[in-house]
């Protein structure tokens, strides 16, 4: 029986659950792809951060670290890429997308350069070093731009399905990952690009929830199961483009709809799902996120509770879902 | 200057903000004691020494102002702001804490914060607006800022600098903390920055080097300062970790404190034997 002061992160559910590090994952992939010679990587100047520095150990030669200048970066990666280079770029989200937007709209998006942006320390749980780098605003700069595909990756087996996908593949892509080690979500491989993936079947309401809240979606639902309410859980992994399909099923099928994301409530998963739904069958759809406001100072389970981004808020959201006649 | 800072010894004080660099970035087990160890002199000879500001009266129009363009370097900025008076010290331990007042980058609802950064390359930006308002209302504030040498390496930087010298703001005066290490290693190595001083002349500032740990010299910089037209740029040779030895040039303390008690006595130890 799950009790639901077992639903907020702290004091000792995230200590319970198994964590890995999607940032690790993500330099472990770059090792592996980078055996082709054609791969070259960018960081300004958080490869020790961003763990692109596994990459610059093992292939100097293809690695520059091309200090603070975050549009700088943006441009000469889009000039690689002319000659045939695959190229990643790596930074923090709130540099790779807010500092250097219009960079990566111009010179990456509109000209087509076949750029891959991993970027790290999104939302939140960048922690203590507060708001000026929770980056919670990148979902809907990037889902914005034409070209542009976007992934949220739940965790870090997938971030690993993830690299691999977007180095196989021409880009644009953007692909977001978090600072902190990751519950995990995957025992086998499992993602598909632009397929929403069903973690738990039900018929009463679907969460949609990308990135660290597909853990917190799976836990509210064992709870909810409890309480007698069946939720289905999608993991949306691919934000851009978004799996129409899997959204309209839900809406026939469970008729509410919850999103759930490490993000501003506007112009992210929310949001997305929200246009899919209103332009074809109209439902309930609330979103859970972060409602308007810029992050602070804190320990980053502690932050995801005090801002609800927990299995708790997800119940609550449920809750209240669920005495709305439909 | 306003308050009763003026007769304390300089070389003290520093001490203390030293201490508390170290003890506060321990206590949060997060933050940036490097860029914080290098530009102590440098804020503790501004606050206390040059400065016209008035704890009491955080708002002062007339005051001078000063900009933390390199927002992460708050340990040795808050400490000096709760030994000068602006907000209770016992705040410090809630540094980097949730709910707390004291932001791992530095904010400006904070009493005695001008302008808010963390986004490396844009404070230097806003105290052009701000010493371009002083022209505009013809008052006598000055703005000080301090800058990063990693931070240079952003573009908007040099932006700023054309934007100065075009405007003619007199009343600008710039620190950059010359370190020569960045977050992820040796200035030179990563992104050569090489003759700052030359680079910020033809850009049509007046600018001097000097060892910013020395308050001798930063002493006379500011008087350089007093005498020379445009917007002024005093490159200040610091090192990164001052005062506490293993921190010394090491580019790991960037941004990690001291890793437990052992570590952290024999920093203070260090800072108290300087
Ligand atoms: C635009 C931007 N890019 C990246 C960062 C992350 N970052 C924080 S501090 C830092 C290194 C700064 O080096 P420097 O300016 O030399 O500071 P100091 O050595 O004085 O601490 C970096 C890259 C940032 N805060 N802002
Ligand atoms: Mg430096």
């Amino acid at each position: 029986m799950m009790m639901s002061n077992e639903l907020n992160w702290l004091p000792d559910l995230i200590n319970k659950l198994d964590k890995k590090s999607v940032r690790e994952a993500y330099g472990n992939t770059l090792v592996s792809v980078g055996a082709d010679k054609s791969v070259v990587v960018l960081d300004a100047d958080l490869s020790t951060s961003t763990h692109t520095s596994m990459f610059q150990k093992k292939y100097p030669e293809r690695f520059f670290n091309v200090g603070i200048s975050e549009n700088n970066m943006m441009g000469v990666a889009s000039g690689l890429s002319w000659t045939g280079k695959k190229v990643f770029v790596s930074s923090f989200a709130i540099f790779a997308t807010g500092r250097a937007y219009d960079f990566v709209r111009q010179s990456v998006c509109y000209a087509d350069s076949d750029v891959r942006i991993v970027a790290t320390h999104a939302g939140l749980t960048v922690g203590e070093d507060g708001a000026t780098h929770q980056m919670l605003e990148d979902i809907g700069l990037m889902t914005g731009l034409p070209r542009m595909r976007v992934f949220v990756p739940a965790d870090a087996l997938e971030t690993e399905e993830i690299v691999r996908y977007v180095y196989e593949n021409r880009g644009p892509f953007y692909v977001r990952l978090s600072r902190e080690k990751v519950p995990v979500v995957h025992d086998s491989e499992s993602f598909r690009f632009g397929r929403a993936e069903t973690i738990t079947d039900g018929d009463d309401l679907t969460i949609i929830a990308t990135g660290i809240l597909v853990s917190a979606a799976k836990i509210a639902t064992s709870y909810l199961k409890q309480k007698g309410i069946s939720a289905r859980v999608l993991n949306m992994a691919t934000i851009k483009p978004i799996d129409s399909d899997s959204i309209l099923k839900a809406a026939r099928e469970t008729g509410r709809i919850l999103t759930a994301e490490e993000h501003s409530i506007y112009n992210g998963l929310g949001s997305r799902v929200s246009e899919v739904v209103t332009e074809s069958y109209p439902v309930l759809v609330r979103r859970l996120g972060v409602n308007d406001t810029f992050g602070e100072s804190g320990k980053s389970w502690e932050l995801m509770d005090k801002y609800g981004l927990n299995p708790m808020g997800i119940v609550n959201k449920v809750e209240e879902m669920m005495k709305v006649t439909v | 200057m306003q308050g009763s800072a003026r007769s304390e010894n300089l070389e003290e004080i520093a001490k203390e903000v030293r201490k508390s660099i170290v003890k506060m970035t321990f206590e949060a087990k997060s933050g940036h004691p490097g860029g914080s160890l290098s530009a102590t002199e440098i804020l503790t000879y501004l606050y206390f020494r040059e400065l016209n500001i008035d704890p009491a009266n955080p708002n002062w129009p007339d005051r001078d102002r000063f900009v933390l363009s390199k927002g992460h370097s708050t340990p040795v900025l808050y400490s000096i702001l709760a030994m000068r008076g602006f907000f209770d010290p016992n705040l410090l331990h809630g540094f980097r804490k949730i709910n707390s007042l004291l932001q791992g980058h530095v904010v400006n609802h904070i009493p005695g914060v001008d302008i808010t950064a963390g986004s490396l390359g844009q404070g230097l930006s806003n105290a052009v607006g701000l010493a371009l308002a002083a022209k505009i209302d013809k008052k006598s504030y000055r703005v000080f800022t301090l800058i990063g040498d990693g931070e240079s390496d952003e573009g908007s930087i040099w932006e700023a600098a054309l934007s100065a010298a075009h405007l003619k703001l007199s009343n600008l005066i710039v620190f950059l903390d010359r370190n020569m290490i960045q977050l992820d290693g040796f200035t030179e190595e990563i992104l050569t920055l090489g003759d700052l001083e030359g680079k910020f002349r033809s850009f049509g500032w007046a600018a001097i080097t000097i060892d910013g740990h020395s308050f001798a010299e930063i002493r006379r910089a500011i008087e350089w300062a007093k005498n020379e037209e445009g917007p002024k740029m005093i490159i200040a040779r610091t090192i990164k970790g001052k005062g506490v030895k293993f921190m010394e040039n090491n580019p790991e303390y960037h941004g990690k404190p001291v890793p437990n008690e052992e570590k952290l006595n024999e920093a203070l130890k260090d800072i108290e034997g300087m």
